[in-house]
């Protein structure tokens, strides 16, 4: 079947099989593979991806029911040479390790932070308790969403 | 909005790492993303049962599926001599199955396919008809009469047993136990758990018929060993194997072994003359590659006057259905003497027995320098146990009992000599970070209106760095590794080391060291890793080895290039080479300090047209092979703060407090990192991991959801503290970090664990993981051993 979706901004579309896994669309079809999988159960969050802004497992998700909705991915965060706060406090706050896990923890900050823009550190830790992190024990995923907490409260009032 | 350019960073200290970019956008080259024209893909069928006779496999129906292109079993590979493989212990293991299964999950034939999808379609084709044999689970009756022979493939084998090893001196713990005035005694189990990085193992192999070349792109901790094992099993020369790591999703000693499915999809590319890719779902990644520990132990430790004056212990080592353990050649249980601890003991003694089950196979080191993890736990419950005989404060009795600075080198007694250390300064610092008796008096406070605290410690003792090759070796591969430096014209400078990181930053860090020894900025200097047709060789990144080995190849690889910078810059002065002085960066005139070359002037000169003083040769480059002349020691002092819930038993880690000292540190950012990431494993594995198996031998940790792994919500803001006792023999100190965390916490958080339950429910002893159930258990005055 053809599905198409909006991802990153940007209308694909490709010829698969019903049963095909979002997650395997969007990394072997759409060639995006900067989400990754790391179960088979629907643990681990290494596949979360945000369709219509809300984080999603993509391994919990055929395809064709993502067909027709909007879908950001890690490739899609920065905007150029720009990163996106969250990538960037990732870096500052040594958020990573193997990176792995970072591209589905990097998103479901960025939509905690777009709904909460000040959270705390019990929020944040709510905000990616079905991800796992088998590298940086968490503190420092914790710190890097509160660095890019802070960073954007600046610019918005700079900006302002 | 305009920023400053930060100066460039040069030598030690927090500095962002240069991988970064690249993972957060992700750009990171996982073996999964990557994709060849006309790749297939490959999937193993595996065997449902722990123990059958194979009697039929039937691929016909499988072979007919239009989207196959090969099915292979154990007697295509017969055909070939690729049955079976080396295990990095000098055992033998199945590639693919032809007498016999012998753990559930073993792997039994392997499809290959144009998709993913239709690869594991098709395994649903392939009958097999197995006859069932009684299953070896239990480790402490894997030895008894009438047990079945699980290798019945080696010839004259009429048991279980694998080895028999002991350290220490029976005599000598003997004549100290007897003349002790109290003993304790423990049993305990370090029971099965899986590093389970968050990418599983994979590879994509891709075989040039016609130059008769392999590349395999895949998930190793030792791409340099791999590739000699490979060159064995399938007598390619190695120059014609190129291994290529890429990035690593996390490996924690579960990419150290070579795994059957690698051999499979070389196998299949060669058939099919087609890249193939193969990567294990999670379920084959927790039930059939690395497992770790899996240790019964049982304990003695004995005192006179307060004083620890010995420790006896013996182990009954479960390794799965084949040896794949992957530790030096004359330790068949790794470091396990190091069990004595940091404690200034007269005698030790262990016995360790390895036996066969029909489970996977194993026994690798999960963050973990070869047992050490194992020892760390032994000797620190065991202290515990003392403490609560003597009714004595543990973190007194351990003050009391230390290897004093003085001590240092410190000969054990079951072999070593420890470097460094100054073991009271790093547990004051862990107390006074914890506020220990403040901690001792809430928690009195709190036993009062019914509450459960517990307060745990643990005080480690690691060796790691393997290892010297007079001691030390892999299937006869002596434990070094290589470091190549280049510095260009221009003064950019690429580094190819044998280590592979799996996440530890080794791009930053070991740039820092060649920055650090040079001048130059970390940013103009490459670190090559993981392929070995671009890097030296050495046998990888795991057990700690990092920095003790590959790091010390680094420094003394760019001392080295600084000597030949040296009569360069003595032509290019006038001088003599030993009038010249070097200040990071620069030679310059001693006494006339304006008199200077700068190393990138040097660089450049080294490539110029000029003449070189005499006997010099041109280029700024070397090479380093390092031999350790001794392992590591480091050490750290941890305290735990539980909280147990009595009404459900639910334990939960409140504070965790570690003080570390692994000698000088390169980036105390990674370093922290490596800290936290640590510990999150090891609440893991004292509260949560276990592969455990019923009576069938079915495993019944195969999935995230029975193998449970901490989340942000199980662990704590860590706390850490640092002393620095740098390592002596170390050309910078540096004594390894990685594993220490994992190490010591388990027992910090069992000793809480029990801490909080002696006085009101007597609770002296409990096994991991600390379940609620398991502790509700203990709480109830029936404590379960896990199966
Ligand atoms: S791959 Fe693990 S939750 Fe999706
Ligand atoms: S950084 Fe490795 S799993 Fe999170």
């Amino acid at each position: 079947m053809q599905v198409t979706v909006t991802i990153n901004g940007e209308e694909r579309s490709a010829e698969v099989e019903p049963r095909t896994l979002l997650v395997h669309f969007i990394r072997d079809d759409l060639d995006l593979t900067g989400t990754h999988w790391g179960c088979d159960t629907s643990n681990c969050g290494a596949c979360v991806v945000l369709v219509d802004g809300e984080p999603v497992k993509s391994c919990t998700m055929l395809a064709a029911t993502a067909a027709g909705h909007e879908i950001s991915t890690v490739e899609g965060m920065a905007d150029g040479a720009e990163l996106d706060p969250v990538q960037q406090g990732f870096i500052e706050c040594h958020g990573l390790q193997c990176g792995f896990c970072t591209p589905g923890m990097m998103l479901a900050a960025r939509a905690l932070l777009n709904r909460n823009p000040d959270p705390s550190e019990v929020e944040i830790r709510e905000a990616i308790a079905g991800q796992i992190c088998r590298c940086t024990g968490y503190s420092n995923i914790i710190r890097a969403v509160r660095w890019a907490a802070a960073h954007e409260a600046t610019t918005t009032t700079q900006g302002a | 909005m305009s920023t400053v350019e930060p100066p460039p960073t040069i030598g030690y200290g927090p500095m962002k790492r240069k991988e970064d970019p690249r993972f957060v956008r992700g750009q990171g080259r996982y073996v999964d993303d990557l994709k060849l024209p006309g790749m297939l893909h490959g999937a193993a069928l595996r065997s449902p049962v722990a123990h059958a006779r194979i009697v039929s496999i039937d691929t016909t129906a499988a072979a007919a599926h239009p989207k196959v292109k090969a099915v292979i079993t154990g007697a295509d590979l017969e055909g070939l001599g690729l049955a079976w493989m080396p295990t990095m212990s000098a055992d033998t293991q199945a590639v693919l199955a032809t007498d016999k299964v012998r753990f559930q999950g073993q792997e039994v034939a392997f499809v290959v396919a144009e998709d993913r999808y239709s690869a594991r379609d098709a395994l649903e084709l392939i009958e097999v008809e197995y006859e069932e044999l009684p299953a070896v689970v239990n480790a402490r009756t894997a030895l008894d009469a009438g047990v079945p022979v699980i290798r019945d493939d080696q010839e004259g084998r009429s048991d279980n047993r694998i080895f028999d090893w002991e350290a220490g001196d029976a005599a000598e713990a003997d004549r100290v136990f007897d003349a002790a005035d109290v003993i304790v005694e423990r049993d305990m189990i370090y029971p099965r758990c899986h590093p389970a990085p968050l990418e599983t193992c994979g590879a994509v192999a891709q075989m040039d018929p016609v130059m008769g070349q392999l590349t395999l792109w895949t998930t190793t901790q030792a791409p340099h060993a791999h590739r000699t094992v490979y060159a064995l099993v399938a007598g390619l020369p190695e120059h014609k194997i190129r291994i290529i790591a890429g990035d690593i999703g996390g490996g924690f000693g579960n990419k150290v072994p070579v795994y059957p499915g690698y051999v499979c999809a070389i196998v299949g590319s060669i058939l099919t003359g087609k890249p193939v890719k193969w990567v294990e779902d999670r379920a084959e990644n927790l039930m059939s590659t690395g497992f770790a520990r899996d240790y019964v132990m049982r304990g003695q430790i004995c005192a006179k006057d307060g004083k620890i004056t010995g420790l006896r212990v013996h182990v009954i080592a479960d390794h799965g259905a084949f040896n794949a353990t992957a530790q030096p050649t004359k330790y068949p249980a790794g470091f396990f003497h190091i069990f004595s601890g940091s404690y200034d003991l007269e005698a030790a003694h262990c016995h360790v027995t390895g036996v066969y089950t029909n489970k996977a196979p194993g026994g690798v080191a999960y963050r973990c320098s070869f047992r050490v993890t194992e020892a760390a736990y032994l000797v620190e419950r065991m202290v515990d146990a003392l403490a609560l005989e003597l009714k004595t404060d543990p973190a007194e009795l351990r003050l009391k009992n230390f290897i004093r600075p003085e001590q240092f080198p410190y000969p054990s007694k079951t072999g070593w000599v420890y470097d460094s250390g100054d073991y009271e300064k790093a547990m004051r610092l862990a107390m006074e970070i914890a506020g220990y008796d403040e901690l001792r008096a809430e928690q009195a406070e709190k036993r009062a209106r019914g509450e459960l605290m517990g307060i745990g410690i643990s005080f480690f003792t690691e060796t790691v760095g393997a290892g010297p090759r007079k001691d030390m070796d892999i299937l006869g591969l002596a434990m070094n590794d290589g470091a190549d430096l280049r510095v260009h014209p221009t003064g950019k400078a690429v580094l190819g080391i044998s280590a592979m990181s799996q996440g530890q930053g080794h791009e930053t860090t070991y740039a820092q060291i060649v920055s650090e020894e040079l001048g130059l900025p970390s940013a103009d200097i490459e670190v090559v890793n993981g392929d070995t047709d671009r890097t030296p060789y050495g046998l990888g990144t795991y057990g700690s080895r990092g920095t003790p080995v590959s790091g010390a190849a680094t420094a003394l690889v760019a001392r080295k290039v600084r000597e030949r910078a040296r009569l360069i810059a003595a032509g290019m002065l006038e001088a003599a080479p030993d009038d010249l002085e070097w200040e990071r960066g620069r030679w310059f005139v001693k006494g006339d300090p304006e008199q200077s070359k700068t190393i990138q002037e040097i660089a450049m000169a080294a490539h110029g047209a000029g003449d070189l003083p005499e006997g010099v040769e041109g280029m700024l480059e070397d090479t380093c092979v390092y031999n350790p002349p001794n392992l590591t020691f480091p050490f750290g002092a941890y305290i735990c703060v539980v909280d147990i819930d009595p009404g459900t038993a639910k334990v939960q880690v409140r504070r965790f407090i570690a003080v570390d000292d692994c000698g000088v540190r390169i980036n105390p950012m990674i370093v922290d990192g490596q800290i936290h990431g640590g510990l999150a494993e090891g609440i893991g594995i004292a509260l949560m991991e276990l592969i455990a198996f019923d009576e069938q031998g079915n495993c019944l940790g195969g999935s995230f959801m029975d193998y449970l792994i901490p989340t942000s919500i199980e662990v704590p803001a860590w706390e850490l503290g640092a002393t620095v006792t740098p390592s002596p023999h170390h050309p910078i100190g540096a004594k390894g970090v990685g594993e220490s965390p994992t190490v010591g916490s388990p027992p910090a958080i069992v000793n809480a664990i029990i801490d909080a339950l002696h006085e009101t429910h007597g609770v002296d002893r409990i096994d991991m993981p600390c379940t609620p159930s398991r502790v509700w258990e203990a709480m109830q005055g029936n404590a379960t051993p896990p199966q």
